[in-house]
């Protein structure tokens, strides 16, 4: 029998953000959005995407799963729910300071330098800001394939297939590892955490690396002027038919 | 003192949070509208509960439980609360009585209620026994090894899909400072055992879906083995029980109002009457505030309760004051829910009638508000030789 290559590690990214269930509110000052007192949880694409990681693994196509995050000390919340999901070890790079999409892509190549991963599972976006770029930018800056929006993900030695949501449809691309791939809603559903390793986890390896060590300046492009937030939506009126329609177009100049 | 959670608890919290709106509520609607859970939905939710390992959280981690302690458990069963009984019970907590098993009887009855594999029952109350448990007229008289029972046990919730019941059975008389009084002892009674019935209960307002049943023994031969504890001392081994489901009763009615509570304040700020929001009108957000302070203050006085509990300290009186206060708390938040709704509380469309139906047992069952009014005073007075 063939000896099958097996992935040593699978790197994958878990951000703080604010839980999908919570109502976000801007802050008074509308420097940013409210996070005193909020419940704060892993971003739902990363949770997919550490899932994804875990089933690789248990299939027993890859050894470890690290997870990492980057930012504030809490972070390590999320790290801790990540071990407890399954995870074997965990990196945090810590800053205070806010952390945009270059930033973040660049520390991640930092740690991608250090651990060598065959393979580096991201979200496809963050539901904070929507921004859509770290997996990117991470790929372009470390020279390697990337298979973003997957909803599968197959891997085969020294290469993966992934199926990508494209805005036609489904897309099925094959590329080679070590890769970057970004993970899409329907690419499975995380498990619950069992409780036997809400235990465990406390004791696995969590890591804390100052950013300030990993020669990483965080150059930040991005000023945020002013949040507020969207305007309540209006009352819509009924038309009676198409004629009532085409009128009340042609009144707010529509049609 | 620290008041947060911590990691391995809010995850805990988080888990069982998502388990009951993923699992649980999809459910509920079938469930009201026919009073019975189908049973391929409730192996379904077991099954699931037993893959996470939160079955049995409650029971000893050495023989398989999850080995949570008073509070964390506490914790978990709030969470559980916001559901509808008669799915959660399939999230498995063999009593903990059952910890007290020795000898065959760990393979026989606690292990497989562990592995999720016997359901058990715990029939105390009788038709003339209710809130004076030691009244009870079920009795039973030794012949050789075996102790034979007689009598009639009802209101035994989840009887119907137990495969053992839990059973306290008068042995005798023993005099006491305070006159003569029943001897109890605790049994262990299976399913099938000749001379003893699992007969349907009465239908009941409180959460539809989690039946109670009629427990007839005549002439049940039990052999002496299944004697759970030391005979006679039936209620040592019950009042561990017993503590632990008060804090059930009490923690479950927090996790019900919050879910009730967590509708009616978006609709006090979205509902719109006399061109403004109805929470504007201080008759309405008065009622939210009262609402969220009683939800807190029960919150705490049952969590601290548990955490006494854990402590090895006096607990009494704390868990009966959680119970009577979180269970009356539940039916004036469910209440006022509903009345932040107007007709629409009322209506199957929303949890909120049930709520409010379910919430009335909680007063009555393990011990009625009286009972732990009782056991509150009793313990303040007694010392001053009150
Ligand atoms: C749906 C349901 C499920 C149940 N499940 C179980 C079960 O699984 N196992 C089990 O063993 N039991 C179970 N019970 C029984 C429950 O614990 C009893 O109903 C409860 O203890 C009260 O007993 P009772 O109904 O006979 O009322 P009673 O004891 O007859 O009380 C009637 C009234 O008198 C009051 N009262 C009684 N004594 C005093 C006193 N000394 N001082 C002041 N007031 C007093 C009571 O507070 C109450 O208001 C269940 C009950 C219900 C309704």
């Amino acid at each position: 029998m063939l000896e099958i290559d097996k992935l040593e590690k699978i790197l994958v990214g878990l951000k703080r953000v604010v839980d999908y269930n919570v109502r976000v509110r801007v802050k008074a000052d509308a420097s940013g959005v409210e996070t005193d007192g909020v419940k704060m949880s892993i971003n739902p694409f990363d949770e997919i995407a550490l899932e994804e990681a875990l089933r690789i693994k248990e299939r027993g196509e890859a050894d470890e799963v690290v997870v990492v995050s980057m930012g504030r000390t809490e972070c390590q919340q999320q790290l801790r729910t990540g071990l407890a999901m399954g995870a074997d070890r965990a990196i945090l790079v810590e800053s205070d300071d806010e952390i945009d999409s270059l930033t973040g892509a660049k520390i991640l190549l930092a740690l991608v330098e250090r651990e060598h991963p065959g393979l580096v599972i991201l979200g496809k976006q963050a539901i904070d800001n929507d921004n859509n770029q770290t997996g990117q930018m991470l790929a372009a800056l470390w020279d390697r394939p990337q298979a973003t929006f997957a909803s599968e993900l197959t891997i085969s030695g020294d290469s993966a297939t992934v199926t990508r949501e494209v805005d036609v449809g489904l897309e099925t691309i094959e590329i080679d590892l070590p890769a970057v791939v970004t993970a899409d809603l329907r690419l499975n559903e995380p498990r619950y955490v069992k409780l036997p390793d809400i235990m465990k986890a406390k004791k696995k390896p969590l890591d804390i690396v100052p950013l300030a060590d990993l020669s990483v300046a965080p150059a930040p492009r991005l000023t945020s002027v002013e949040y507020t937030a969207p305007e309540q939506r209006q009352k819509g009126v009924i038309v009676d038919d198409v004629a009532g329609l085409v009128a009340a177009l042609k009144e707010k100049g529509l049609a | 003192m620290y008041f947060g959670l911590t990691d391995e608890q809010q995850l805990i919290v988080d888990t069982v949070r998502s388990f009951v709106e993923n699992e649980i509520y999809p459910h509920e609607e079938v469930v009201e509208k026919t009073g019975v859970v189908p049973s391929e939905i409730g192996q379904e939710i077991k099954q699931k509960c037993i893959d996470i390992g939160f079955y049995a959280a409650n029971l000893p981690a050495e023989h398989g439980g999850g080995g949570l302690n008073h509070l964390d458990f506490t914790l978990l069963e709030r969470e559980l609360g916001r559901g509808s009984l008669g799915l959660t019970v399939f999230f498995g907590r063999p009593s903990g009585i059952l910890a007290a098993c020795e000898g065959d009887q760990i393979e026989h009855y606690l292990a497989p209620a562990i592995r999720g594999e016997k359901f058990d029952a715990l029939a105390m109350t009788e038709p003339d026994a209710g809130s004076d448990v030691r009244g009870m007229k079920c009795s039973a008289k030794q012949d050789g090894d075996d102790w034979v029972v007689n009598g009639t046990k009802h209101f035994i919730s989840h009887a119907d899909i137990a495969d053992f019941v839990i059973v306290f059975v008068a042995t005798g008389e023993e005099e006491s400072d305070r006159g003569s009084r029943k001897k109890i002892t605790c049994f262990l009674a299976d399913r099938g055992t000749p001379g003893f019935e699992i007969l349907p209960g009465y239908n009941s307002v409180s959460h539809r879906g989690y039946h109670n049943c009629i427990l007839q023994f005549d002439n049940c031969r039990l052999p002496k083995g299944n004697i759970l504890g030391e005979l006679h001392r039936g209620f040592e081994v019950a009042n561990e029980w017993l503590y632990a489901t008060r804090l059930t009763v009490a923690t479950m009615a927090v996790g019900r109002a919050r879910r009730a509570f967590e509708l009616a304040l978006p609709h006090a700020a979205e509902r719109r009457q006399f061109g403004k929001q109805i929470g504007k009108f201080q008759g309405v957000s008065f009622k939210l505030a009262d609402m969220i302070t009683e939800i807190d203050a029960a919150d705490l006085l049952t969590l601290s309760a548990a955490w006494r509990l854990d402590q090895g300290l006096p607990a009494n009186r704390e868990i009966a004051s959680a119970k009577v206060y979180a269970t009356e708390m539940l039916a004036r938040v469910s209440d006022e829910a509903i009345q932040i709704f107007g007709g629409m509380g009322l209506m199957d469309d929303l949890p909120l009638a049930r709520i409010w139906r379910d919430s009335r047992v909680e007063r009555i069952w393990d011990g009625t508000s009286e009972i732990q009014r009782h056991i509150i005073s009793r313990e303040l007075l007694r010392p001053l030789g009150g």
